[in-house]
């Protein structure tokens, strides 16, 4: 069986979380499963929109599982799928919406346009774990990561709402954990792996992040952890980027590596750094890798 | 034939949305009705008088009631109808409440849709033929499933009252979960001080054959002769030869066996004798952990056994008890904390159950009445209990109150404060609901003389942290967060029903709601009895409760087993199916139907043809269904008289 699907990379896979875009399109290719990018997909509107106007934000999806309706018709697709799980919240959220008829006249009204929007939409990760099973990543792995002491953070939408996402526990999801045990990590119990990171109030309430945030990073090393591992290109950045500014505002000294699953899977699968862009972190992981013998130097 | 029809009123519950005099009106117009009126009450004695006053004056031959369910009054109008001196099934009950007014407003129609149930009794009645109950002996002795504090009650209430008693329960000891408690609210004495001298009566009392380890395979019968097939299951060890010396016990080598009575804090050997103050004190083997059994090898518990008494190759055994009632008190099971995940009970060893804890208060539990913690044995100071786990909560399917964790958990904090004086308790609840007598004041003790610190509000999360634990939650009396840290966490898990009781349900072929709770014959008029009769409740089993309401019930079911057997026969029920011999070809049809094995076939004059047998037919009709001759006709409910329903209807 290969899987084939719609795929949405979201605003930030092409920008600031390149390497989650470009390491689970590596992933994915290494796993045997088929992407085709929605041709001219917009924006899904991520925070902003549907904090303001749900209709309006309905549509802006709308348009995206419009396009992905047409790709459906002239081929067969497992669905859309999506790094990004904020993207994925606002597809599913619109899609749970579309059932009540009022609402999806509206929406059809406005995008246009007929629409279906019945096709699976999953978190790549999902997709991974769920469809694909673990067994399949195992063959993957060329090196495994042994040795690397890592927590698992999912963020607080990967798993929620639950009745919308339906995936994994909400309150004690357990894909990522599995998935890098998989790999050949550590994957130590983490008990916020779904609390807050402070989301997009990075941009107007730095304190906010810093309290949020920087309770993440002080029980990942109260854990004893080497490093963190995401999968929301949002939640990435609060703890690697702003980790400065945290330390800064907590008088704390972390200088912990936040990853992408998707580029662990890649270092696992022996692709070395460059082609899993770990340059790309603001935290450097280069020391803590070159402790870690066997993965260090390829350079692929 | 002379039909008389009463419309009731059922005060506006009826004739608030239906024209009870229309309806009357109309049912003068159907055939051999004579006289038809509208009542106020017509259950009541002046509505009953009106109803025997009729039948004299018009000579009527048939009563048709238009009410409520026949299941709330078909026994009192037939009731009615004897003392006018009619055949008591010469009566007709069309539901124009639940059926018609209840469920809907339109007035126009109501009227109509009831004048048409109205219509179909009078052509059922008229159908109708005298029928005579027969007799049967009833069988004494009662057996009582489930060996609770409820059904200890029961058992003793019935054997001092002078019947045969076999009582039935599935763990190795009577006792429930009383003989788990340590001490038990509103009073604080200590639980196996009230409950240990019953357990004992219970294995004295000449009337009581007790079966643990036992569960009920198979009922069979009907009030007053059930026969029940218990399944006394293999306790590896010959319990007329043990003397519960409790030898095996202490050599046994496979220590690491899960401590079911103490709710697995600590374990126990692969024999062994679950407490002290077992009843029977008699030893059994866990055959999953015993080594003799998975492996082949050891046996020393039958080397050391002064009476030889291990029996490695016993079987599961099948008895078959003859009994006339059965009272069901098989209790309830408790939440499986794990489904919370945000609360990390099973992930975080000091995350414990209220049950746990109650095994740690108690002097004869793994820690011997010293409060440990499971993770490191270190005394803990500030504990935490978090009220409605399992409990009040519709998104895990558990919407109901389970009644008795407000005052369990508030023992359990002036517990705390007796044993640990300088300890702190902090309760996370919703509502505090003490109703009981002395309830209130037992709770406000624990927050005013024993300061355990109340906070109103649901718990968001647990997180360890530092080796204790970050409890975040909400005050939702002071409308902030708040966050405790603690050594220790105790989750007051509610109230399910008992594992398994859906399946006994079917058995006892007796109703359960939809949380598998057992079902009472009326929610307010017969809390102990079920709709089948010689069945009835007693405890935790029909719905959570504390031990005064379980005691209380208990008593109750016992009277009514007394009531039942007050009379030496009982009168059978004459609607059940009848043969016409002429019309059987012996098919054998309705014999593999009928759900209840009430058909045998017999031989007639060298043909085979089916017979009822008439005390175990329980009415159902399904062979009437099935049989393709219309041979067998299930009496009051003939072919004829559901086609004259339906005609009236359709036609
Ligand atoms: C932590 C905690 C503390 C409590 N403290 C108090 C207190 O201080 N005061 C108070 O009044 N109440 C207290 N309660 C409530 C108390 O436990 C119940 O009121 C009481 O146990 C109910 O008794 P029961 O006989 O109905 O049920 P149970 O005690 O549950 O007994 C039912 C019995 O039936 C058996 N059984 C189940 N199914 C079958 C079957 N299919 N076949 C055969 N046998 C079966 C079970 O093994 C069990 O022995 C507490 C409850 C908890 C959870
Ligand atoms: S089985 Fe034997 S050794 Fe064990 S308690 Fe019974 S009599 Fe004693
Ligand atoms: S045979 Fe089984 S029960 Fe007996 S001592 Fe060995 S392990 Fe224990």
């Amino acid at each position: 069986m290969s899987l084939c699907y719609a795929y949405y990379p979201g605003c930030s896979g092409l920008g600031t979380s390149l390497e989650y875009d470009i390491s689970t399109r590596a992933l994915c290719r290494n796993l045997g499963i088929e992407l085709v990018d929605i041709p001219d997909w917009n924006c899904c509107g991520s925070t902003p929109a549907h904090a303001v106007d749900h209709l309006l934000s309905a549509c802006l999806v709308g348009r995206n599982l419009g396009i992905a309706d047409d790709m459906a018709e002239a081929r067969e697709l497992d669905g859309i799928i999506t790094p990004c799980p904020s993207c994925l919240k606002n597809l599913k959220t619109t899609q749970y919406r579309l059932a009540d008829p009022e609402f999806h006249r509206k929406v059809e009204l406005v995008v246009g346009r007929p629409l279906r929007a019945d096709l699976p939409i999953k978190s790549v990760l999902q997709v991974v774990v769920e469809d694909l099973g673990l067994q399949a990543l195992a063959q993957l792995v060329k090196a495994p990561l042994a040795g690397l002491k890592v927590v698992p953070y999912y963020g607080c939408i990967m798993v929620r709402p639950p009745r919308i996402m339906q995936f994994d526990d909400p309150e004690n999801p357990m894909a990522l954990d599995n998935l890098l045990t998989e790999l050949g990590a550590e994957v130590l119990p983490f008990p916020l792996k779904t609390d807050c990171c402070g989301a997009s109030l990075g941009t107007t309430r730095k304190d906010v992040i810093a309290k949020l945030s920087g309770r993440i990073l002080d029980a990942a090393e109260e854990a004893g952890a080497d490093a963190i591992v995401t999968a929301c290109p949002l939640c990435q950045m609060n703890l690697d980027m702003r980790q400065s500014q945290i330390n800064k505002a907590n008088h704390s000294g972390h200088n912990m590596p936040v990853f992408y699953y998707s580029q662990l899977a890649g270092l696992a699968a022996g692709q070395g750094e460059t082609s899993t862009m770990l340059d790309k972190l603001c935290v450097s992981p280069r020391p803590l890798l070159a402790a870690l013998a066997g993965h260090t130097g390829e350079g692929a | 034939m002379n039909i008389g029809v009463f419309v009731c009123h059922c005060g506006s519950n009826i004739a608030g949305t239906v024209d009870t005099e229309a309806v009357a009106k109309a049912a003068l117009s159907f055939r051999e009705v004579v006289f038809a009126t509208d009542t106020m009450y017509a259950c009541s004695e002046p509505g009953q008088a009106g109803i025997v006053d009729a039948i004299k004056t018009y000579d009527l031959d048939g009563v048709v009631v238009a009410s409520c369910t026949p299941r709330m009054h078909e026994a009192t109008f037939r009731r009615t109808l004897e003392r006018a001196g009619l055949n008591k099934y010469m009566f007709e009950m069309a539901n124009i409440r639940e059926h018609v007014s209840w469920v809907g407003k339109d007035m126009e129609a109501n009227t109509r849709k009831a004048s048409e149930l109205v219509h179909m009794a009078v052509e059922k009645l008229r159908r109708n033929d005298y029928l005579e109950a027969g007799e049967f002996e009833i069988n004494k002795r009662v057996m009582v499933i489930g060996g609770g504090v409820a059904g200890i009650q029961a058992a003793l209430d019935c054997a001092d009252g002078g019947l045969e008693v076999i009582l039935v329960e599935r763990e190795p000891s009577i006792g429930g979960k009383m003989s788990k408690l340590d001490k038990t609210f509103p009073t604080v004495d200590c639980s196996s001080c009230i409950l240990g001298p019953k357990m004992v009566d219970v294995a004295q009392h000449p009337n009581i054959t007790l079966y643990t380890l036992s569960e009920v395979d198979s009922v069979k019968g009907f009030v007053g002769n059930f026969d029940v097939t218990v399944r006394r299951k293999a306790a590896y060890v010959d319990w007329d030869a043990c003397t519960g010396c409790g030898e095996c016990t202490t050599k046994c080598p496979s220590k690491k066996t899960p401590d079911r009575f103490n709710e697995f804090i600590g374990n126990t050997t692969a024999i062994n004798i679950p407490f002290p103050q077992a009843i029977p004190k008699k030893a059994s083997i866990n055959a999953d952990a015993c080594i003799k059994l998975t492996k082949g090898k050891c046996g020393v518990c039958a080397k050391v056994c002064p009476t030889e008494a291990i029996r490695f190759d016993q079987q599961d055994e099948l008895i078959t008890e003859r009994v006339g009632a059965i009272i069901a008190a098989t209790g309830y099971d408790l939440f499986d904390f794990t489904k919370y995940g945000q609360y990390g009970g099973g992930r975080y060893p000091d995350v414990i159950t209220s049950m746990q804890y109650e095994r740690l208060l108690s002097a004869s539990g793994p820690t011997e009445g010293h409060i440990k913690r499971p993770s490191d044995g270190a005394e803990p100071k500030d504990i935490v209990f978090i009220q409605c786990v399992g409990s009040r909560d519709k998104s895990i399917g558990r919407p109901y109150c389970s009644g008795f964790c407000c005052m369990y958990t508030a023992k359990q904090t002036i517990l705390t404060k007796d044993h640990m004086p300088d300890s702190q308790s902090y309760v996370f609840y919703m509502d505090i609901r003490s109703p009981g007598k002395n309830y209130d004041e037992f709770t406000r003790r624990a927050m005013e003389e024993y300061g355990a610190r109340y906070i109103r509000g649901r718990v968001s999360a647990i997180q360890p942290k530092n080796g204790r634990y970050l409890v975040k939650g909400a005050d939702t009396l002071l409308g902030q967060q708040v966050e405790v840290e603690a050594d220790l966490v105790v989750l007051a898990v509610g109230a399910e029903a008992a594992k398994g009781s859906n399946e006994l349900a079917e058995k006892l072929r007796i109703s359960y709601d939809p949380y598998g709770f057992f079902m009472e014959g009326h929610p307010k008029l017969k809390p102990v009895e079920t709709n089948t009769a010689g069945i009835y409740l007693a405890g935790s089993c029909q719905g959570p409760k504390d031990i005064p309401s379980s005691v209380a019930q208990g008593d109750a079911a016992a009277a009514k087993v007394l009531v039942l057997f007050s009379k030496d026969k009982l009168a059978s029920d004459p609607q059940v199916s009848n043969v016409k011999l002429v019309r059987c070809i012996g098919c054998g049809k309705c014999e593999s139907v009928c759900p209840f094995g009430a058909i045998e076939m017999v031989d007639f004059r060298g043909m085979p043809k089916a017979s009822v047998i008439e005390t175990v037919c329980q009415g159902c009709g399904v062979c009437t269904a099935a049989c393709p001759q219309g041979a067998i006709q299930l009496r009051h409910f003939t072919d004829n008289q559901i086609l004259a329903e339906v005609n009236t209807l359709c036609l």
